[in-house]
């Protein structure tokens, strides 16, 4: 079983289409990684289908890094 | 690989809102023709088993309230996990309430305004996240001639159907680069069940405002949505077609 860090990693490679190296703790969707703000709604849409969870407006929008992705879903999976 | 570029829909799912009779009819049998395999929607069980019986081995009818709440997201669900995913949407169920505006109830606003312009906004978000996934997908608004010309006595289904416009266009430019489009088909005055509840007098007012002078067939309309849905559409996107006889040319 991955761990929920290499589960989030794996989604952000497929929905960004980046490569693993780059997904690096502190990369920024949008600044580091390319996504445009259609692409940051569909991870986080990913990350609800993976983890089987809904991720509410106001903390999507806090979701902005790699790391920031692995928190909220560390803090918020069961 | 499909050898013609419009009017093939082979194994593609379609969900065809309104599809009992008339341009929702005309719709769903011409996808079926390209090849598709067809969900129609009715609002009352019998119109559902007449949708089931006409599209026989290729389709199914289903009821569809759109102002139920959760109705329109328990339907895409339930479709998508029978079939696995839409690759078009045709939202073509609407009403009426014709009323001066004097005399309109806000009750005549609001249900026109639910049906045919928020069911759309909620059925295009229910089947959003797949296409987008797929990477595919074809989302074809039926709007009306009247929502570009107006028409008195209904300003509540101009509104809508003025506002479909603006919608498919926002949509449109939204969701481009994953390979959906959105446009939408006007049609004018069409030989359907509204259409034959006028009087001779009442036709031949409209006759002398239609270049073509004849009503246009259901299956014209259909003739245009085919060939949104179509692959060699894939460019087209946040467009209005117009199919009207020539009464109004934008």
């Amino acid at each position: 079983m991955s761990t929920i860090e290499e589960r989030v990693k794996k989604i952000i490679i497929e929905q960004l289409g980046v490569k693993e190296e780059e997904v690096k703790p502190e990369a920024s969707f949008e600044n580091d990684l390319g996504a445009d703000s259609l692409d940051t709604v569909e991870l986080v849409m990913a990350l609800e289908e993976e983890f089987e969870t809904e991720i509410p407006d106001e903390e999507a929008e806090k979701i902005r890094t790699v790391q920031a992705a692995i928190d909220y879903i560390n803090k918020h999976s069961s | 690989m499909s050898s013609s570029l419009i009017g093939n829909l082979d194994g593609q799912i379609a969900l065809v809102t309104g599809a009992t009779r008339g341009i929702g009819k005309a719709i769903a049998e011409a996808f079926v023709a390209a090849g598709a395999t067809v969900i129609g929607t009715a609002t009352s069980e019998n119109g559902a088993a007449a949708i089931s019986a006409y599209l026989g081995d290729h389709g199914v009818g289903k009821t569809l309230d759109v102002t139920a709440e959760g109705a329109i997201d328990a339907l895409i669900a339930d479709v998508q996990n029978e079939f696995g995913k839409i690759d078009i949407l045709v939202n073509n169920a609407g009403i009426t309430r014709d009323n001066l505006l004097m005399r309109m109830k806000d009750d005549e606003w609001e249900q026109v305004i639910n049906t045919n312009l928020t069911a759309v906004f909620k059925i295009c978000k229910a089947v959003m996240r797949g296409m987008m996934k797929n990477r595919h997908g074809r989302i074809i608004n039926i709007g009306s001639v009247v929502g570009t010309t107006g028409n008195p006595g209904q300003a509540n289904y101009c509104a809508a159907k003025a506002g479909l416009i603006g919608f498919t266009k926002s949509l449109a430019k939204e969701i481009a680069s994953r390979g959906v489009t959105v446009n939408a088909v006007a049609p004018g005055f069409i030989d359907t069940d509204m259409t034959k509840a006028l009087t001779d007098d009442q036709r031949e007012r409209i006759f002398d405002t239609i270049p073509a002078a004849r009503l246009g067939k259901p299956e014209e309309i259909a003739a245009a949505v085919l060939f949104l849905a179509s692959s060699g559409a894939a460019y087209v996107t946040g467009e209005t077609i117009h199919v009207n006889g020539g009464m109004n040319m934008a």
